[in-house]
């Protein structure tokens, strides 16, 4: 049976298709799913995509961590269900508190656009397993609200923890704390990341690598295994 | 009618590129003397009905939940009319 992995699509989403598209490619089965709906259709893992849901109103995030899937999405990821935020995702579940800290704006004040270099620090999450803990790949990065905080306290524990998943390398984008681009909770099956695997999935488009693509064969491999 | 209003300031240790923008700014325009600036948020409320404890008490759970995020940022609640006032004094 093919693993069906949800995509959730708010109103300003815009990497919904490039993630259905992604989820295709590595051989598992993409569900759309809708913001007001609370059904999450029998999936069998969740991927809040990039974009500016809810116009980015408020904070990066903010309102639509009180749309109606994301009730169920937050149950659901208590209970284990494997979840990844890309993005726009990522402030969705830092806003939802399933990822600690918070997504501040740039500290450049610019929208960025670059392939980003990054390490790859944790591949024992449910999205990363396919990946060697220490290897460097390279991932497409957009965004205006990148810049990673949280108290020193919460970094000392996810340092600790091994819950840092992605660090920038060379080039820290947007003044994310202690160059993190990517962190998971403390079970593992929710991983938020600010640049964009999806982007990165075929040669034809984007840096001409497939980086991006593991992440999809990571949660496939997982759930086929479960 | 009543109006409260909600103030939304970054915490003090979070880096506020956009105040620092704004104050940077300031001795282009002729503004001398201002060594820091920083820029929140001020939601302006118009309640139905009296503002009284617990509305204010829901009024505070709203803006601890939403229109602020305590990981990063402080929030002041306060009634703004006078007619709120008394309706809160009662």
């Amino acid at each position: 049976m093919t693993a069906r992995i949800g995509v959730v699509t708010f109103p300003g989403s815009l990497d919904d298709r490039d993630t259905q598209r992604a989820i295709r490619l590595a051989g598992a089965e993409p569900v759309a799913l809708w913001h007001k709906d609370k059904n999450l259709h029998q999936v069998d893992a969740v991927v809040l995509c990039g974009g500016f849901s809810y116009g980015d109103y408020l904070r990066a995030g903010a309102i639509a961590r009180f749309s109606p899937v994301m009730e169920t999405v937050i149950e659901q990821a208590k209970a284990g269900l494997p979840v990844l935020g890309i993005c726009n995702g990522f402030q969705i579940l830092t806003e939802a508190h399933l990822l600690p800290g918070a997504m501040l704006g740039n500290d450049h004040l610019h929208f960025i656009c670059r392939d980003q270099k990054l390490r790859v620090e944790n591949a024992g999450t449910a999205w990363t397993a396919d990946y060697e803990a220490g290897q460097e790949i390279h991932i497409p990065l957009k965004n205006m609200d990148g810049r990673y905080v949280a108290d020193e306290h919460t970094l000392d524990k996810l340092e600790a923890e091994g819950r840092v998943v992605f660090r920038y390398l060379d080039v820290n984008p947007n003044g994310s704390l202690r160059d993190i681009a990517g962190i998971t909770n403390e079970a593992g099956n929710v991983v938020g990341l600010m640049p964009h695997p999806e982007h990165a999935v075929e040669p034809l488009v984007g840096s001409g690598r497939t980086d991006g693509l593991p992440f999809f064969t990571s949660i496939l491999k997982k759930l086929v295994n479960a | 009618m009543a109006r409260v209003v909600v103030d939304v300031m970054l915490k003090p240790e979070i880096l506020d590129p956009q105040g620092q923008a704004v104050q940077r700014a300031l001795p282009r325009l002729g503004f001398e003397g201002i060594s820091d600036v920083r820029q929140g948020k001020r939601f302006e409320l118009e309640v139905d009905g009296p503002v009284d404890e617990a509305a204010l008490a829901r009024i505070h759970d709203l803006a601890e939940s939403f229109l602020a995020n305590t990981v990063i940022e402080d929030f002041i609640v306060k009634v703004e009319s006078e007619e709120a006032a008394a309706g809160a004094a009662k």
